[in-house]
């Protein structure tokens, strides 16, 4: 009985806090379907009295939150694809392929782990700036080509291809890069698709950096969009909740399909600790 | 005699397989850290030398203005009010809402991970959603939640009977208000790590517990915590690193001024305004350094307390 008890009292608990957890994001949903003005009356209406998509509408049509989409697509799509391509090969030479200097440099890439990515921001400004890359979408994805975390991943992973495999490839006569192309990379495909869900993510979420290098609205991407149009239309709530619907659904639509890759992922990283 | 040749001929080839080896490891390699030290390595040394220069917006123009004052920037800072009050609000920040961040995950990794516990997999996704979101997205939504007299926590406040609080609007609420949408966004993250380090906890030292008679608390305080000491190291780690670069939640809960009366200003928020709305780009370099060197010293500060192994 005092079992059953605590067992209820446990699960209870449980769908209590997700209820809550969930509840900012049900009132955005909700709220975005309301007509302007109208979640800003007493008592706050839970659901809209009449649905509507009118505040999204409005996003494209007279806000040109579109281009923003567009923006955020291509700059995660790119950095994604480019991050993968040079991560994978660093992340394979540091596990598999002896070269002199090797461990050392890859102690001195770990040790940068510490070094928080704002202390480079003003130089990095500068320097992109000098190139003429300010307020270009390269100026974005540039600097997230290529990663500690995202190598140390690979070549974690790396490290359990067996050399003989190699050995006998190259036995073989395969050229070291046809070695890394046809039996390297398939074999880092889980790795790699769990590191694209990452980076994708964070290149989507990513807010200070595009920020700070998109210096008007041509390029912005959806965060900056969204954070410059609280600047003109913080009374309207219903159509800043479109706003943030159109800016967290595509990662969390990507999460709903690939949750168990990206959890995965993280208690890997953090248990090797 | 064949073995003896096959031996002989891989002996051979042995060195210039090396050389292939080491040669196409440098190339694989080179691209990575190439773009590191570009864009990563050389702008932070870069940074710690300006924050020793006087480069503002007419440096921008011509570098060669530019003068370099050795400390100066940093006896700046260190007599600047509004540094100390940044500097004090991210302090606060860490070792409130760390803390509440990390007791949430705690308690709702044991819940989703108790025996007894349906679906745990599906409320471990669920209560990890707020983490993938984007932070600018839910804090805008956030920014709603606390408003005085049409947010959704007020009216829970006013279904219990306790007054209105202006969340955002009074100096003393605003930080609290960060903290607590802080704990919201990240506490999953912590969460999915402990329920695998709680997993990892073999079942056996339980069921002696219970034999010797030991309660649900007892077993949390006497199993639990102890064994759980690495992973909870881990997460105090990343959640204090990841707390101390504070900045999107009061930029867009306050309208990128970190107010109201500074109260909400975090370092890189202080940061951002010094070196990119007002270009005094030495002494904002001087203010990353001081991030910097926090970040630094509250990763060793925790990893000093690892248990001797």
């Amino acid at each position: 009985m005092r079992r059953r008890l605590s067992t209820v009292a446990t699960q209870s608990a449980l769908i209590a806090i997700t209820l809550v957890t969930l509840t900012p994001f049900a009132w955005m949903v909700s709220a975005s379907l309301m007509h302007t003005g109208e979640a800003m009356t007493l008592p706050i209406p839970l659901l809209p009295a009449a649905a509507t998509l009118d505040q999204y509408r409005d996003l494209f049509a007279r806000l040109a939150l579109g281009p923003a989409l567009r923006s955020s697509l291509i700059i995660a799509f790119l950095s994604t694809l480019l991050s993968l391509g040079f991560n994978s090969a660093a992340g394979y030479a540091f596990a598999k392929l002896r070269f002199p200097g090797r461990d050392r440099v890859l102690a001195a890439l770990l040790a940068m782990l510490v070094i928080p990515g704002q202390v480079g921001m003003l130089p990095l400004f500068l320097l992109l700036r000098s190139v003429h890359l300010v307020n270009t979408i390269w100026g974005v994805i540039l600097p997230s080509m290529a990663g500690v975390f995202g190598i140390f991943m690979v070549r974690q992973y790396a490290l359990s291809i067996p050399d003989e495999l190699l050995d006998a490839a190259r036995v073989d006569g395969a050229s070291e890069w046809r070695i890394y192309r046809s039996i390297v990379l398939p074999l880092l495909r889980p790795i790699l698709a769990t590191l694209a869900v990452f980076t994708f993510m964070s290149s989507w979420n990513d807010f200070l950096w595009p920020l700070i290098v998109l210096t008007d609205d041509r390029h912005y991407t959806l965060p900056v969009a969204l954070a410059n149009l609280l600047g003109e239309h913080a009374q309207d709530t219903e159509l800043m909740m479109a706003g943030s619907v159109l800016t967290v659904l595509p990662v969390l639509l990507l999460f709903a399909v690939l949750q168990r890759q990206y959890i995965t992922g993280i208690t890997a990283g953090g248990i090797k600790e | 005699m064949i073995t003896a040749g096959r031996q002989g001929a891989a002996g051979s080839l042995r060195n210039p397989g090396l050389r292939a080896e080491a040669r196409a490891g440098w190339l694989l390699a080179a691209p990575g850290i190439v773009l590191i030290t570009c864009f990563f390595l050389l702008p932070v040394a870069a940074g710690l030398l300006m924050s020793l220069t006087d480069l503002d917006l007419y440096g921008i123009a011509d570098p060669a203005t530019a003068r370099f004052i050795g400390a100066a920037n940093y006896q700046r800072l260190a007599g600047s009010a509004v540094f100390w009050r940044a500097l004090a609000n991210t302090a606060g920040f860490v070792l409130v809402g760390g803390p509440l961040t990390i007791a949430a995950a705690l308690g709702s990794a044991v819940l989703v991970n108790a025996k007894s516990t349906r679906l745990p997999s599906l409320f471990r996704t669920l209560l990890f959603v707020p983490v993938v979101a984007t932070l600018v997205a839910v804090a805008v939504v956030w920014r709603y939640l606390y408003h005085p007299s049409f947010g959704l926590l007020n009216q829970a406040l006013d279904l219990v009977g306790l007054k209105p609080i202006d969340w955002l609007g009074d100096p003393h609420t605003a930080m609290l208000a960060i903290i607590l949408l802080a704990v919201w966004k990240n506490f999953g993250f912590s969460m999915v790590i402990i329920v695998a380090g709680l997993q990892a906890i073999p079942e056996h030292l339980y069921e002696a517990a219970r034999i010797d008679g030991a309660g649900p608390l007892q077993q949390l305080r006497l199993i639990t915590i102890p064994l759980l000491r690495p992973t909870l190291l881990f997460v105090a780690v990343t959640t204090t690193i990841g707390y101390l670069q504070l900045f999107a939640e009061p930029y867009v809960l306050t309208s990128g001024t970190g107010g109201p009366l500074d109260s909400t200003l975090s370092l890189v928020l202080y940061m951002f305004k010094e070196g990119f709305r007002w270009w005094n780009i030495g002494y904002a370099a001087a203010v990353a350094m001081v991030l910097f060197v926090a970040i630094l010293g509250g990763a060793l500060l925790q990893l000093r307390l690892r248990p001797a192994r």
